[in-house]
């Protein structure tokens, strides 16, 4: 497979500020580093200049002035998209209406004017890699969302780009479809080993994609890291509050430890701490209040299928996320005794 | 359910009477042009005879609006469906204003256009006496429905993200206006091409001051056949237009039916720019 990718490319921005024409600053002067072969999943609540980051890499925008964009060693700042040798996938896929699913997978192959021969042969070993070789002279309008996202990866991996751009590929398609794509995206990407921006707003989608996630808000990255990082060390109350679900709880530290409305948590790092967070499956239920750390009320209850959701008043402004048994959970109103992971307890 | 039955047959009657009241000059008109003697009326017999001495007589000006419709298709074709895509791609407030003035041939009466052309180019060399000065009046006149038809269908689809999908693959400007812009928008070209056609065979009013006695149109010879022969004669010359343009705008409706939603737009475009020229 790996002849299917000539060779990775590893791309840097240097400084790469977007203001649109309207007064619109899109982006703040952004340097990243992708290194040939990897994942990097750009993150981000709407708004926050993901498409416009990747559409910097492409070339369908300009950086403002002093911005640069590397591939490999090369300045391709001033190179518009079509010199610059990507595959793109649009969030709505922007395939052709006017061709058949064959014809658009080889539209790129027309353009290179590869032989006529040599083209058919491509095609249809990208409609085999993508399992829609039964496609081939549909029309677009007579697909569905899924078997357009599959046209649309094919197309742009048809001429063997340096890199592969995708900009929220999977979010126009239904839950299930999206979870199956993604497992066989990933798969297509590892085997592949061609590097990759992938853009979304869905976490799940990031965890399971990136090599690297970059958490990106207002035009600003807040984190780089692999997903275990961004996800166990975040690096901002954001970063900690958009991945997962997140508890917080105020106190101080003292001499047992980090003491709060609740009670006490077991906190032995040096220095001060007005907030600690923890995840919710961080935290356990405990039968006896000799071994509680914190004490609470269940205020509420949700049954979420393989466990129970667990809302608890803690005395602190918002109240705890706990993960509690799916067949017989504890019920509304009674008191609950809970134990805190030591690993799990962060400050930001 | 009974009220429905009666508002659908009040409907169909309003239709049919409206109809009826359309068509039946047409028809009066077609069979005067077949009787020998239309104020004898059917019993006189009929005959090809005022048809044939209609074609000998003006078959030259049913050839001069074929060749200048045609022409005028051309010219539309090649000036309008860029103007539609620059319009498109143009700023909102800018694009507005020129699309406004692109109908003010259409706006404007026929007449005064015809009378302001000849003031100003009447004198170039013998362009007044050439069908060429018939076709710039023609083409005045149709491209704003050349313009609004190609217009509405770029208004139906994302040309813009469809252009970045063929330059990431690789395409140039002139590619990308070839493979993905020009066949995206066949349909209003279509469309467009022909009310161009039809427009400019049946162009009467600007054409009746434009042209010279080289230069006569069929709706021109038409006029001049009502005016001073027997009335059979200038029936025979309307059934000949007919025969004409009849098959056109069959065409027109086959063209529309795969794609009905993209019609229906330049359909709208259509009734908006009839209705402002009827104002006129
Ligand atoms: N062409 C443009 N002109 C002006 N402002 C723009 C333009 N494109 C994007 N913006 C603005 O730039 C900011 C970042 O937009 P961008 O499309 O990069 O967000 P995003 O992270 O991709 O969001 P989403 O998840 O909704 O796609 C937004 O505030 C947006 O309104
Ligand atoms: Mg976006």
């Amino acid at each position: 497979m790996s002849a299917l990718v000539p060779q990775a490319l590893s791309i840097r921005l240097q400084g790469c500020a977007k203001t649109f024409r309207d007064g619109t600053r899109a982006l703040e002067s952004l340097d990243l580093s992708i290194s040939a072969g990897e994942t990097l999943v750009l993150l981000g609540p709407s708004g926050c200049g993901k498409t416009t980051t990747l559409r910097l890499i492409a070339g369908l925008e300009q950086p403002d002035a002093g911005g640069k964009v590397f591939f490999d060693d090369t300045d391709v700042t001033t190179l518009g998209i079509e010199a610059r040798k990507i595959g793109m996938v649009f969030q709505s896929y922007a395939l052709f209406p006017n061709m058949t699913v064959a014809q658009n997978v080889g539209y790129g192959l027309r353009i290179l004017k590869m032989p006529k021969t040599e083209q058919q042969v491509r095609i249809r070993e990208m409609l085999a890699m993508m399992r829609i070789e039964a496609l081939a002279d549909r029309r677009i309008d007579q697909l569905s969302g899924g078997q357009r996202q599959r046209v649309a990866l094919a197309r742009a991996l048809a001429v063997r780009p340096q890199a592969l751009l995708l900009d929220e590929p999977l979010t126009a398609l239904d839950a299930r479809l999206r979870d199956a794509l993604r497992v066989e995206i990933n798969q297509l990407l590892r085997s592949l080993g061609i590097t990759t921006i992938y853009v979304t707003h869905d976490q799940a989608e990031a965890m399971a994609l990136g090599d690297r996630i970059i958490v990106m808000s207002h035009g600003r990255v807040e984190q780089i890291g692999t997903p275990r990082e961004i996800y166990h060390q975040p690096g901002s109350a954001f970063v900690a509050n958009f991945i997962g679900s997140m508890n917080q709880l105020r106190g101080v530290v003292t001499p047992q430890g980090f003491t709060c409305s609740a009670g006490c948590l077991n906190w032995d790092r040096s220095g001060v701490a007005e907030r600690v967070l923890f995840r919710p499956e961080d935290v356990s239920i405990v039968t006896s209040s000799e071994f509680a750390e914190l004490t609470g009320v269940v205020k509420a209850s949700f049954f979420m299928g393989d466990h129970t959701r667990l809302l608890v008043d803690v005395g602190d402004e918002a109240p705890i996320t706990v993960l509690d048994d799916a067949r017989c959970p504890q019920a509304v109103g009674q008191k609950l005794y809970m134990r805190v992971a030591p690993l799990g307890l962060m400050s930001i | 359910m009974a009220y429905r039955k009666i508002l659908f047959g009040m409907q169909l009657g309003l239709c049919v009477l409206v109809c009826v009241f359309l068509i039946l000059p047409m028809g009066l008109s077609v069979i005067a042009g077949l009787t020998n003697n239309y104020f004898v009326g059917l019993d006189s017999g009929l005959t090809l005879r005022w048809v044939l001495e209609v074609w000998g007589g003006y078959h030259d000006t049913i050839f001069r609006s074929v060749w200048i419709a045609l022409a005028c298709v051309f010219v539309t074709l090649i000036i309008g469906v860029p103007a539609a895509y620059v319009l498109h791609r143009s700023p909102q407030r800018l694009a507005r204003w020129l699309e406004e003035l692109l109908v003010l041939p259409i706006a404007v009466p026929g007449l005064a256009t015809a009378l302001a052309l000849i003031a100003m180019y009447g004198g170039w060399g013998n362009l007044r006496s050439s069908w060429l000065f018939i076709l710039i009046g023609h083409v005045l006149f149709t491209l704003p429905f050349m313009v609004r038809s190609v217009l509405a269908v770029l208004g139906g689809i994302d040309l813009h993200t469809l252009e970045e999908g063929g330059a990431s693959l690789g395409a140039n400007f002139t590619q990308r206006f070839f493979h993905i812009v020009l066949p995206n928008c066949r349909q209003g070209i279509l469309a467009g091409a022909l009310m161009v056609l039809t427009l400019s065979m049946g162009e009467f009013n600007m054409t009746w001051l434009l042209h010279t006695p080289f230069t006569k149109t069929l709706p021109v010879g038409l006029a001049d056949a009502y005016a001073s022969l027997r009335l059979e004669v200038g029936s025979a010359y309307t059934l000949l237009f007919f025969l004409m343009i009849v098959p056109l705008l069959l065409l027109m409706q086959a063209i529309a039916q795969p794609r009905q939603k993209k019609f229906e737009l330049v359909e709208d475009e259509v009734v908006i720019l009839l209705s402002e020229s009827a104002k006129s």
